[in-house]
């Protein structure tokens, strides 16, 4: 397997770099910590807001940096590429926007990630800032939970830090904020498909090898391999191996539902658009009511062909929320 | 009686930042197999902080060893991080003044059981409990015998537990996805871990 081209510098400056550009092309919302690779709201902290600080390894884009901004994220660390921050990284950006109010932090339930927030958090107690943690794990491919780490945080953290951050901007309070992200939690479910791996910037080689003729279902986010290979198939049947095991998870009828078709990085919104199609028609024909959707590449896994299905059982107040203004620079509406 | 110092101590994480620079690449294949191809680079370069540090600069081996904690979970990121973090601090914080092999018992014991709590992870989970736990046991069987021979002891175990990941099905961490097909390959953590001893068993005492 040869080396796979990138356009980057230097590998291990990678983030650091797209940090700039990121500043570069946002300076007039956002701030950059560039020591502690922690992206923030510009205006932050807002008095009587309640910070809400998310954050994980690179290689997500847009999430979560591009999810900063006024009814999303106060600040988003950001680690090496699929590498959680570390806790210097959290508590930075815990205090940068802590405005008294106390700071949840949004966690995709990784075991880096879990960890180091934990310790941050442990951290930032002994300094007085109030932090509760919601732990995000949506992701049905993980089946058997208790001889596993758990299931995954992947999709549905799109939908949570949405969600949430618009709670947060109405000015819900720490423990209504918290409780809000454990019910979107509940109520939330994710499956991947990979058509291809992706390629670590300083690894330089596909993380996984997978035939020409070959689908990885149940993948993570992280080009991690999945649970099962399958032949390569139809949009129609890989749509049906998505939807299936969320609808067979969770109940999502008689509920609104919002539903989001993600791409993986390298899969174009030609076939994201044409996936959505197949997957809302086997969603209504199961009698799920999709109320809101959101189709493109909101949550990827560098340059990973595929796309992820998220469905969110959502209530009146989780769709007034989803409708409620967000401005930054990946989700912008309601302005 | 031999005991553990300072200077014993900078040696043991020189070597141990040495190994896992020689071993970086090896250990990112490990994980690129099961998990997510950044253990070697991640250790690397939190070892590589490590090994910056001037032993001259603390007070003595406890401050140095909690300074090389706090290094490596500010700078290896990941799991690895807050686990081999966890395992100097608390070794620190167990380690007594002029360790004899006993003290030094004392805080392998404190940072294994730290790791266990901060990963909640067990032996069998195909993790680096696998090489760390039955280390431990090898060391207190050795105790007797002095420093030296109770780490090669406790190295020697350590490389059988890690070899022994090979079959197991791996419950925890990022290689607990891959359910059945995480068996037939080697756990990175286990390997690193291993590394650690064996400089260990090279330096002190």
């Amino acid at each position: 397997m040869g080396l796979v081209k990138k356009l980057i510098n230097d590998a291990s400056d990678v983030v650091a770099d797209a940090l700039r550009g990121i500043e570069a092309a946002h300076a007039d919302r956002l701030r950059i910590d560039h020591d502690h690779q922690v992206i923030l709201r510009a205006d932050a902290p807002r008095a009587g807001k309640v910070g809400i600080v998310s954050g994980g390894g690179s290689g997500h884009e847009p999430l979560h940096g591009g999810f900063v901004g006024r009814g999303m994220l106060d600040a988003a660390c950001c680690g090496q590429v699929f590498t959680s921050p570390v806790p210097d990284q959290v508590m930075a950006a815990t205090t940068a926007v802590d405005a008294g109010a106390g700071v949840l932090h949004l966690v995709k339930n990784y075991t880096g990630d879990v960890m180091n927030f934990e310790m941050a958090a442990e951290l930032a107690a002994a300094e007085g800032v109030q932090v509760e943690a919601v732990v995000i794990d949506d992701d049905v491919a993980v089946t058997d939970s208790l001889y596993t780490a758990g299931r995954r945080g992947v999709g549905l953290t799109v939908l949570m830090e949405k969600i949430v951050g618009a709670a947060a901007e109405e000015g819900l309070d720490l423990a209504g904020l918290a409780s809000l992200a454990r019910r979107v939690n509940a109520s939330g479910r994710s499956m991947g498909v990979a058509l291809t791996s992706c390629t670590v910037p300083h690894v330089g080689r596909p993380t996984f090898d997978l035939g020409e003729d070959e689908l990885e279902i149940g993948i993570g986010i992280h080009g991690e391999p999945g649970r099962e290979r399958r032949p390569m198939a139809s949009a129609r049947e890989v749509a049906a191996m998505l939807v299936e095991p969320v609808l067979a998870d969770r109940d999502f009828t008689g509920a609104p539902a919002i539903v989001m078709l993600n791409g993986m990085g390298a899969t174009p919104l030609l076939e994201l658009y044409l996936m959505y199609g197949e997957v809302a028609t086997l969603l209504r024909e199961a009698g799920v009511e999709i109320a809101r959707n959101l189709v493109g590449n909101y949550i990827t896994s560098l340059d990973m062909a595929g796309c992820s299905l998220t469905v969110l059982g959502a209530d009146d107040d989780m769709l007034r929320l989803w409708d409620a203004p967000v401005d930054t620079p990946a989700l912008r509406w309601g302005l | 009686m031999t005991t553990v110092d300072l200077a014993q101590t900078q040696a043991w994480l020189a070597d141990f930042a040495a190994a896992i620079h020689e071993n970086a690449a090896l250990l990112t294949d490990l994980d690129r197999q099961i998990g997510d191809a950044d253990h070697g680079s991640n250790m690397d370069r939190g070892l590589t902080a490590v090994a910056a540090l001037n032993a001259d600069d603390f007070a003595d081996t406890a401050a140095y060893l909690k300074k090389v904690g706090m290094t490596l979970v500010s700078t290896v990121g990941g799991a690895s991080g807050p686990l081999y973090g966890t395992f100097f601090l608390r070794f620190a914080g167990a380690l007594p003044a002029a360790a004899d092999a006993a003290g030094l018992g004392a805080a392998l014991r404190a940072g294994v059981e730290g790791v266990a709590a901060r990963g909640r992870a067990e032996e069998g989970d195909k993790t680096m409990l696998d090489a760390l736990a039955p280390a431990l046991r090898a060391y207190d069987e050795a105790v007797g015998e002095g420093v030296r021979p109770a780490l090669e002891a406790a190295a020697a175990a350590a490389a059988t537990g890690r070899d022994a990941t090979v079959p197991l099905v791996a419950r925890k961490g990022r290689a607990s996805y891959l359910g059945e097909r995480s068996a037939g390959h080697q756990d990175p953590g286990a390997t690193s871990a291993t590394l650690l001893l064996e400089s260990a068993a090279r330096n002190l005492g």
